[in-house]
């Protein structure tokens, strides 16, 4: 068992003496069989993360949050369909949930634009997650996207601010952030909701710069040799476990679809529960250092 | 002097030695006056390179500006010998193990004298001190891997430490392709640490030149408390080429200039070349009580 793998697997973030010390529930040779599956077949977790009948956000949100009310709009623009976002009940406890909506069915779909959001979506998000820090509710972040939407009007109304605004203001939010990445996480569009303090991914989930295709056709001016670009650009969730971006990593069945999710939701509630047992008793300013260093430390060169 | 952007000889100067202060940047070997003539974009005529070089890189005709690199930019905004020189890290960046990012790195150093696509420093415009980064298009375009974002992280950093102002003139496609998912990470790591910046109340100028989009535009350039642009520099998300793919029309003219961008209230202000030492020493000047 390489060793990096199982110190991440089992590392606590919180790991303050007063914090309860968090253990995944699966053993390191579950950790080992997954790394062998991912690495030998990157491109293979990118179709599964993309597969029409995986469960979207909205899904688990749905499933996780009890009690779910949704709330809509930027107050500046108007109400991105692609995000959603509300306040609902984990583990007893009030939380703000906003999640990428995907949709299902040709109609649902176009209105969410195939979960690209628009920078009205990402400002809905940070308007609820200033919601959630001043009534101190800890938030989660559900994202499935390929990546933020490339149009004229995401750049006239500023794609690129919205985003960077997200990444600031999210590094200072006074409250837990906890996101997971379910089915693609597409770049800066992914990344608006993923500066949090622990980042959870699904087993066949990936978290990438930019799209293999994309890689492929810019830098090996070759669109076929996509596989070879997933595979490089080490983007699958076992991958980024390893290199510390992501901090779990959580077993999918054979077989993931709306009707065999079950098993997947609940250990994502018990490790979100759990996570958020140890993040809520922090003293903010401690908090903040924490996702501060969290991300000081990818890619650090001293 | 080239020596100051090749790996330094061991005990060679500290950062901020007083050393450095005697040296003044290399000037770019990729550029402009490796040729004797040039083809304007703007007015599509030919010019003397020469001509275009003592004007600041500013057509003379069209006023079409040309892409400036980093040293020849600290070169023209920085009073003269005020530069210090923070050095980058010496660590390796192809964590992935990119297949040719390496050799890539090495042919990209080679030709422009500079370790990555990042000067940074302190010094002073207009006699008000500051730490500047400036990014290099010449360097993989400017693209912002791990090298860039920490060392933008640590001059940010620095800014804060020293309660100097911080100036950021971006040149870049964007996250760097070949660091995968670190090159990502740097957009939330160095926009975290502006925000502590600006939180302890430091000055952050953002300015934007041609080009300034994805990974970049999508995190610390957008993000000053004042944003100055270049006259008709590119600034977006996406790329033109990728709107393009994307809404399988053709993208209109201006969409992404800086003109745009100032209509719809992106950014505060649009500078020509020759005017922009002087709106930061001015704004600089400005914020000289404000604490820190």
């Amino acid at each position: 068992m390489n060793n990096v793998d199982q110190k991440t697997m089992e590392e606590t973030a919180v790991s303050g003496t007063k914090a309860p010390v968090m253990r995944t529930i699966h053993g390191a040779s579950l950790a080992q069989n997954l790394q062998q599956k991912a690495s030998a077949n990157a491109w293979d977790v990118v179709e599964k993360a993309r597969d029409k009948d995986r469960p979207h956000p909205e899904d688990f949100i749905q499933a996780m949050v009890n009690g779910f009310i949704e709330f809509h709009g930027d107050r500046r623009f108007g109400d991105d369909p692609a995000i959603m976002g509300g306040i609902g009940w984990l583990g007893g406890r009030p939380v703000t949930a906003i999640g990428i909506r995907k949709g299902r069915g040709i109609s649902e779909k176009t209105l969410c634009n195939f979960g690209m959001p628009h920078p009205e979506g990402y400002r809905k998000a940070l308007r609820l997650m200033h919601q959630a820090a001043r009534f101190h509710r800890p938030i989660l972040c559900f994202i499935d996207t390929a990546g933020a939407y490339c149009g004229i009007e995401a750049e006239e109304r500023g794609q690129a601010q919205a985003i960077a605004q997200n990444l600031i203001e999210m590094s200072q939010l006074p409250v837990p952030i906890l996101s997971v990445i379910t089915g693609e996480g597409g770049s800066g569009g992914a990344l608006a909701l993923a500066v949090c303090d622990r980042l959870f991914m699904l087993e066949n989930s990936v978290f990438s710069v930019i799209s293999p295709e994309g890689c492929a056709s810019i830098l090996y001016k070759d669109a076929k040799r996509n596989k070879d670009a997933a595979q490089d650009l080490k983007m699958t969730a076992v991958d980024l476990t390893r290199l510390k971006v992501a901090d779990e990593l959580i077993p999918e069945p054979e077989e993931f679809t709306v009707d065999t999710m079950q098993p997947v939701v609940k250990s994502l509630r018990r490790r979100m529960e759990h996570a958020l047992l140890s993040y809520c008793a922090l003293p903010a300013e401690e908090l903040l250092n924490r996702r501060y260093d969290k991300f000081r430390k990818i890619g650090s060169l001293t | 002097m080239r020596d100051l952007f090749e790996k330094p000889a061991a005990g060679a100067a500290p950062q901020g030695s007083s050393d450095a202060l005697f040296i003044r940047p290399v000037m770019s070997e990729l550029f402009i006056e490796t040729k004797e003539w040039v083809d304007c974009p703007g007015c599509k005529r030919r010019i003397a390179s020469a001509r275009v070089e003592e004007n600041q890189l500013v057509c003379p005709r069209c006023r079409h500006h040309f892409r400036m690199d980093a040293p020849r930019r600290v070169d023209m905004l920085l009073d003269p010998v005020s530069f210090i020189p923070m050095p980058l890290s010496h660590t390796r960046v192809n964590r992935l193990n990119f297949p040719g990012y390496g050799k890539k790195l090495i042919s990209y150093q080679k030709k422009t004298g500079m370790r990555d696509g990042l000067l940074a420093g302190t010094g002073c415009i207009k006699g008000q001190p500051m730490a500047v980064g400036v990014l290099d298009y010449r360097f993989l375009m400017g693209s912002m891997g791990a090298q860039v974002g920490d060392g933008l992280t640590r001059l940010t950093e620095l800014a804060m430490a020293q309660g100097l102002p911080l100036i950021i003139v971006s040149a870049s496609g964007g996250a760097r392709m070949q660091e995968g998912i670190i090159s990502l990470s740097q957009m939330a790591k160095v926009s975290a640490a502006i925000g502590r910046f600006q939180q302890a109340g430091g000055l952050y100028i953002s300015v934007l030149t041609d080009p300034t989009t994805g990974g970049v535009s999508a995190s610390f350039a957008m993000l000053g408390d004042i944003i100055i642009a270049e006259r008709k520099a590119l600034i977006g998300f996406a790329g033109p080429r990728v709107i393009q793919q994307t809404i399988r029309k053709k993208v209109p003219p201006g969409l992404q200039q800086a003109e745009n961008l100032l209509a719809n209230g992106f950014i505060d202000r649009i500078v020509d070349r020759e005017e922009l030492r002087e709106l930061l020493g001015q704004i600089l000047r400005l914020h000289e009580k404000s604490v820190l």
